[in-house]
Order: structure tokens, then sequence, then C-alpha cells
């Protein structure tokens, strides 16, 4: 691949993160480089979503830090995450159903609009001036998607496969610098799997957008990934390029069983 | 002419982001408008203004300001009849305490100021969420309930409790007669309906829909949860404040708490579901059929009792007005839950195809 | 020291009725997700229908027998609750099944109606009286324990005793009973209860019929103090704040939720009500459950939500 692979731009160290009495994550670390694709696998309940959880501040972990960008990150709530450039998708999508496409990806661009509300409400000057501006921008994400057909429906009358391209137009909207996609292949038939990788791909080579992927399996992920990290029962387990994972032995351990 | 959008090519995103984006649409809207303001003042008499077409208008645009919390933010208010209170009786002291105070002034100020407990009461809802909010939401409707009854300042100490306003003007034009009074409300509906048209096609509009429809993904792509809940909370009590001003000084012309009760709270959130949650046009239908259904059951009831040799009494008719009521209530939520304006659009993506629906 | 705890003792047995107007609302909302406005309602019909046909029974036998009269109009008024928990189930629960809460919450509000304008138009909409034969003389109490002793209403004090029975009983039946165990296991996942056999439809009819009669001992109570009239619908309104505080899916949060209120409304009007100008229970009691709301979100005794994404 083309791309040049940068510094470390996350660096997470020794998170541990319980919910009550359940350890979710015990002593976790690992470090995201700029411009790489980064895959988390692991088994069903290993703690990737978790991790992604902590990495964009829906959950705080009780122990470890976060570096960002070389500087130590305080507790902070999922839309300052979003501000410094995290953006996600979901695993169960998470789009916001009663709009339509359109809306939806546009709520991305909401931390980059700045006309006050009093202006938006007489729908005057840069108010109106920004909505077109963005919504120019919205329409590039629209195009880069194929999704230019259903621009108007309803996400909730889609089926899966789109939906899951329109979680990901949305957080394309915000221009991340960094992108966590939550099992952005689970549940597709191949041609939709295909298509999904195609686009994570494309937006890590074109706009440089450093991924991080969760999977459950030893799939699609890993073979788009540069380097990956394997967790289990909430430890880490295996960390490396893909081909030294699949032949580590605690990791083939963790997914075939011991008797293997 | 057909309703057909064929030939209305979009060439700019501009005019993609109409208000209306099919031409027959806008044509209808602006004939309603233009009827409203010209034809209507002719052709209506003083009981049409007076029963029907004035608190039509008002709760219209109480309506109009519980829908933008309820149906476009997804906050469930059971306190707006104390919004109303604030906004008319805020309203009230600005317009006796400060000399020279203009009557739109004082109606705008009476907004504001419900938007500020609007703000206030909308804190819990960063916190409690759904069904324990909206038993919050009540905790403003009887804590007004009391500080009107309770507090003699508020009422400029009048003895009975009630309170008036007198010879409404505006830059010199006296809003006397009922014809006046509509026209006077007709204006306010009418910018109030364009703002809340705006906001809601807006980023401020859109921020309210995602926290509605799914709060967490909300905040994780930036969404200040705080910031759009109490801002629709600030907008909403502005809009239902001004509403409750209006009802105050030209509906009732002098009033007491108990005009702004927990019923009334009832009635506009009944107005949204029935109308529609998340539609403008909704808020209107709700409004009109609220107001229309009571006097249309007083009228029919009787004369379908008499048609069967029956007499019904007034007890009879009040009774039989809340079962009917409570029906509908029940049949729209199961039926329609998008309400009557759902309907509406169905029809039009219907006949938009007709003939040939597929 | 005397008054305080009468006002104190007074509070408690207020509250005891709160917690069962409250234990109403949260069997219903456990079992069907359903925040139940119509409860006052209900109470208020229940309430109406037990004074009518006591008085009509009463007539029928001629006077004679006060106590038959009452009991052939707890059993008819036991049996109109259950037409109502029928009706409820068959014509709005089963098709709205899956709804979100607020939806369900408003369509009790049309129900509320429903039943306000049925009530009033079969029995009547003017007040009416309960006599259950209730003492309603005071007794003075603990004389040599405090200077004047304590002044306890003899029929409040029944009453509280009536309600903590049936709140023990219907605890009891929620815990021991299979029924219970059914109505536990639908709180906690209807597909779930489904696919082992538990037959949804009939437990929510069992579930209304529970809190139709929690609403009917209510409104006998009620009803013999302040006679059956329209505004024992409110009731329902003064018990909100009640199941906020106790958490919406608890039962002992019903219970002691009941009491706080209880007692924080009559300490509140006695010492804090002169200072403000009075009246201020009407308030009092939510804006306690607001502030309880804002370092609990889930009530006293609720379970704390955990959002997953």
């Amino acid at each position: 691949m083309s791309r040049k692979i940068g510094d470390v731009i996350l660096d997470l160290q020794n998170i541990s993160l319980r919910f009550g009495g359940v350890k979710a994550l015990t002593d976790i670390s690992f470090d995201i480089r700029e411009h790489e694709v980064r895959a988390i696998i692991g088994p069903n309940g290993a703690g990737k979503s978790s991790m992604l959880n902590v990495i964009n501040g829906v959950y705080h972990p009780q122990e470890g830090k976060i570096f960002y960008r070389g500087a130590e990150r305080k507790k902070m709530e999922p839309h300052m995450a979003a501000s410094t450039g995290i953006a996600r998708t979901f695993q169960n999508i998470a789009l916001f159903k009663g709009m339509s496409v359109l809306d939806n990806i546009m709520t991305g661009r909401t931390l980059k609009m700045k006309s006050n509300m009093l202006l938006q409400a007489m729908w005057f000057g840069p108010a109106q001036k920004e909505e077109l501006a963005h919504r120019r921008k919205v329409e590039e994400i629209i195009d880069f998607l194929e999704i230019q057909h259903i621009r108007k429906t309803p996400v909730g009358r889609l089926p899966y496969g789109l939906q899951k391209r329109v979680d990901l137009g949305r957080a394309l909207a915000m221009e991340p610098q960094i992108l966590l996609l939550d099992e952005p292949m689970a549940g597709m038939n191949v041609e939709e799997k295909q298509d999904m990788c195609r686009f994570i791909l494309d937006v890590n080579d074109q706009f440089g957008t450093t991924i991080v992927l969760i999977e459950h399996d030893m799939g699609e992920g890993m073979d788009i990934s540069d380097r990956v990290v394997v967790l289990d029962y909430g430890k880490k387990i295996g960390d490396g390029l893909p081909d030294e994972v699949r032949s580590s032995p605690e990791v083939i351990k963790a997914y075939l069983g011991a008797g293997h | 002419m057909l309703y057909r959008e064929n030939g209305q090519f979009k060439t700019t995103y501009a005019a993609d982001q109409q208000i209306f984006t099919i031409a027959q649409d806008k044509w209808f809207v602006l004939g309603i408008v233009a009827f409203a303001f010209l034809a209507v003042p002719m052709l209506a008499d003083e009981y049409m203004f007076r029963a029907i077409l004035i608190p039509f208008l008002i709760l219209s645009l109480a309506a109009l300001g519980v829908n933008l919390l309820v149906g476009y933010c997804g906050q469930i208010t059971l306190g707006a009849g104390a919004f109303m209170a604030v906004g008319a009786y805020a309203a009230y002291n600005f317009l006796i305490r400060i000399d020279g105070m203009p009557l739109i002034g004082a109606l705008l100020l009476g907004g504001l100021t419900s938007a500020g407990m609007g703000i206030l009461f909308g804190i819990p809802s960063l916190r409690v969420r759904g069904l324990y909010l909206a038993v919050a939401t009540l905790a403003a409707q009887f804590f007004c309930d009391w500080a009107f009854l309770r507090i003699k300042w508020f009422t400029n100490d009048s003895s009975s409790g009630s309170v008036s306003v007198s010879d409404l003007s505006v830059f010199g034009w006296v809003i006397d007669s009922p014809a006046e009074k509509y026209l006077f409300c007709l204006g306010f509906i009418v910018v109030f309906a364009v703002i809340a048209k705006n906001m809601t096609r807006a980023t401020i509009g859109r921020q309210w829909m995602a926290i509605r429809d799914m709060d967490v993904a909300a905040e994780v792509i930036g969404i200040r949860p705080m910031y759009a809940k109490l801002s629709a909370f600030a907008v909403s009590s502005f809009f239902v404040g001004v509403a409750g001003a209006l009802w105050g000084f030209v509906h009732l012309g002098s009033w007491e708490p108990a005009a702004f009760s927990v019923d009334r709270s009832f009635q506009l959130l009944f107005m949204v579901i029935i109308g529609g949650l998340g539609s403008i046009l909704g808020s209107f239908v709700g409004a009109a059929f609220i107001v229309i259904l009571p006097i249309f059951l007083n009228q029919f009831l009787p004369a379908l009792g008499g048609l069967l040799g029956l007499h019904i009494s007034t007890a009879a008719v009040s009774h039989a007005e809340l079962i009917i009521f409570g029906s509908l209530i029940v049949f729209f939520l199961i039926v329609e839950p998008h309400g009557l304006a759902r309907l509406w659009a169905i029809a039009k993506e219907k006949l938009r195809l007709w003939p040939f629906p597929h | 020291m005397g008054f305080f705890i009468e006002t104190l003792i007074g509070g408690l047995m207020a509250g005891m009725l709160y917690s069962l107007v409250a234990l109403g609302f949260v069997l219903i909302f456990k079992s069907s997700g359903v925040f139940n406005f119509a409860q006052g309602a209900m109470v208020l019909f229940a309430a109406l229908a037990m004074a009518r046909f006591s008085e009509w029974a009463n007539a029928a036998l001629g006077g004679n027998s006060l106590f038959l009269a009452n009991l052939i109009a707890f059993v008819g008024a036991g049996a109109t609750m259950w037409l109502v928990a029928w009706a409820v189930e068959r014509f709005v629960l089963r098709k709205l099944v899956n709804q979100e809460g607020a939806t369900l919450l408003m369509v009790t509000l049309g129900i509320t109606y429903i039943l306000e304008g049925v009530g009033q138009t079969i029995f009547g909409s003017e007040i009416y009286n309960i006599d259950v034969g209730m003492p309603k003389e005071p007794v003075m109490m603990f004389e040599s324990l405090f200077e004047g002793g304590i002044l306890i209403n003899k029929e409040d004090f029944i009453a509280a005793l009536i309600a903590a029975l049936l709140v023990g009983l219907l605890t009891l039946f929620f815990q021991k009973t299979p029924v219970g165990r059914a109505l536990r296991a639908v709180a906690d996942d209807h597909q779930a209860a489904l696919s082992i056999g538990i037959p949804l439809n009939r437990i929510w009819v069992i579930v209304w019929l529970v809190a139709g009669v929690v609403a009917l001992v209510a409104g006998i109570i009620w009803g013999s103090k302040l006679g059956v009239q329209f505004s024992l619908a409110t009731v329902a309104l003064r018990a909100l704040p009640v199941v906020i505080l106790g958490g919406l899916t608890s039962v002992p949060g019903a219970i002691v939720g009941g009491l706080i209120i209880g007692v924080g409304e009559k300490l509140s009007e006695v010492y804090l009500g002169p200072m403000v100008g009075g009246g201020i229970e009407i308030w009092f009691a939510y804006v306690l459950a607001l502030v309880v709301l804002l370092f609990r979100p889930q009530g006293l005794f609720g379970e704390k939500i955990i959002n997953r994404v």
C-alpha cells in the first residue's frame, strides 16, 4: 500500500474497566498509529465494544491512561471525544430512525456548523449559506458511498446493508482523525462485505483516516488491517501483524479451544 | 391542476432545501394563508371568532411549542399549561409594571420568561429520561399552579386572585373587535410557524431529532445533549409562553390560574398526539380537532337525542365528550401513532403516483 | 414533641394509602411496561361502583343489612374492575404490544377519560357516600408517654392497617405464588416469558385486575372519608411522585416512597407551610421526588439504567 503510516496517534496504557464486580477489561495496553488500519478481534464477550466505548468516552475506565497525540486525555464525554476528531459506527446500527438518509448524514456535520440559533430560526444569511455549504460536503459523501438514490428515504425503511453504509456516512461526515468501526461487516452477505471493505480501504487511502475496526472472527477484518490486537475475556492475548497473530498459539487456543 | 411534480427540476441545493419542494404544496399553503388573512375576517361572525377561530389559533401556537419539545426532541412534557401560565403572568407584570411597555414587547418578554423557566425545569432532563421525566414536568405544573394562586405579587395583589388586561393596541392600532383580535393572533401564528419550520430543517432541529431517536449515538457524533435538550425546552417554552400570554390577553381578557391547569397541559399533549408528533402541520390539525370536537358534540348530541326522542342533559354531553375523547386518543395511538398529519402525508404520496402506483 | 409525633403518625397513615396506590402503578408497570395514568380514574370508577352498588343493594334488601349490602357491592365492584381489566387488555394492550413507553403512557391518559366518562354516565356524577361502618371518633394514645397524649383518628388507623395488610398480601402474592412468579417473568422479558408458555394476555388481565382491586380498596377508604366524587380521580396525581421517588419497578420502593411522601407532606405543611402561605402539599411531593431524581435518576430503589451501545 502506498500510504505512509505515521506516529502513534492514540496510546492506551493499562486500561481496566469494571461494571460493579464484573471486569470488562483488565490491564490492556496498545497503541494506534496515524493512517493505519488497526483491528481489534476477539470472541463474543471479549471486551471489544467496551474498548471502543472507552476510546470515544462512553465508558470511563477505572484505571489506565489514554494519550491522544502525545497529551494525556482527561476523563471525557462522548461529544468531547467527537470534537477531538474521533468518530464511530455502531454494531447494532444506531441511526436516527425518524430522519432521512440525508438528514442523518447532515447530523455528522453538527460540530462544524457554527451559526447561531436565531439566524437558523430566520433561515437567513450566514445560516442558510452554511447549510448549503455543508449540504455540498454531505453530497460528496453520498456520492462516495453510492447511495444517491436513497438520500430522501427515511432510514428505517432501508435494508440492513444500506443502513450500515449510512452509518458509515454519518461518521465520515465528521471528517474524523480516527474512525472507530464496530463490526462493520457483521450480518452482511459476501457482496456487501466486499463493498464495505472497499469503502473502508478507500476512506483510509483517500482521506488518510486512521481506522480502528472490531471483528469477532479472524476474517475479512484482519485481511485489510495493518496490525491486529486480540482480546479474550477482557485481556490482551495478542498484538502484531495479521500473520503473526494468526499463528500465535495463544490466539489459536482462544479461538479453537484447548483441544486443538 | 393535478398534484404532480413532473418537470419541476431542482438545479441547486438551495432549491432542494425550500420549505415546500413541490410547487403545488407551496401555492396551496400560500392560498390558505391568504384566505385566512383576507376572506375569513369578512366571512366569520362573532361567535366563530370567539369560540373557534381565536382559541384555535392560540392553541395551535401552544401545540406547536409542545410539538417542538415532544415530537422533535422526544422529551415528554405534562407541564405545558404551567408555561402558558408563566407566559401570561409574566407578560401581565411586564405590561403593568413598566410604563410605556408596548403590547408586543410584553408578549415576547412573557415568552422569554417562560423560556427561562423552561430551561430551569428542563435541567432534570439531563439526568432523567422518559417516564420519570414526564412526571418530573408535572412538578412545574403544580408549582406554578400554587405560585400564581398564593404569591400575591404575581397578580398585583388583586383581591379576587384574577387579573385582567384591557385596551390592547399596537402602534396605534386598537385591537378591539373579534376580527381584529383574530388577525392579531393570526399574524403571530404565521410568523411562529415559519420560525418553527426553519428551526426543524436547520442543524438545531436535526440535533433535537437525533437526541429523540438515539441519544447515545447523537452524543457520539458530537451533539451536546445539554445544549440540544435545553434549547428545545427553551424554544418550546417560548412558544408556549407567548401562546399563554395571548390566551390571557386576547382570548380571555381576565383570568385565574385555573385557566392553565393540568387539564390544559394534557389537552396540549393530546393535540400533538392526535395531530402528529414531529409535524408542524400536525400541531394545527390537532388543535383544530380538539377545539372543534367539544363544540360539535355539544350541538350534535342533543340534536341526535332529540331525533331519538331522548333528552340529553349537559352533564351527559360532557360525559359523552370524555368517552369519545378518550376513545379517539386510544384509537389514534393504536391505528396511527403518527397522527392525522401522517394520513395526510400518505394521501399525498399516493396522489403523486396516482393512477400508476408502481 | 407530642404534636410532632402526632403529625408524623398522621403522615405515616396517609403514606400507607399512597403506598397502596403506588403499588398498583408498580405492578402494572413491571408486568406490562405501562405507566398507568388511569390508576386515579380506576380509584374513582371503583369507588363509584362500590357506592352505588351498596346503595342499590341496600334498597333491594330493604335497608336491613348494611353489611350484606356492602359485601354484595364489594363483589360487584370487584367484578366491574375485572371487566375493566379485561376490556383494557382486549381492546388496548393487545394492540399495543412492543410500543414505546411514551405511547403507552398517553394511551392510559385516554383510558382515564373513558373511565371518567363511563363511570359518571353509569353511576352518576353527584357526591355519594360509602358507609362501611368505619369508626369516626378519635382516640387518645400514649397519654403516659407524652403530655397531652397523641390524638389519632380511628378511621385513619384502621385504613392504614388495611392498606398495610393489602401491601403485605400483594408482596406475598408476587413473591410466593406461581402466578406471581409468572408475573415477574413477564416483567423481566416478554418474549422469553411467552416462549416458555406463559400466557401474556391472561397475565395482563390479572395484573390490571389486581390493580383494580387495589384501586377499589383505596377508593373505599378515601370514599368513606371524603365522599365519592370526581376529585378522587386526582388521587393518582398525588401518588405519582411516590412511584418516581421509590423507583418504577420496585415494590419496596412504592411502600417506602409512599411513607416518605406521606410524612414529608404532613411535616412540610405543618412546619414549612405557614412560612410561604400554605397549600404547599400540592407540589411538595413533586419537588421532593425531583430532587431525589437529580441524584438517583432511577429512584431510590429502581434498577440502575446502563446505556449499552
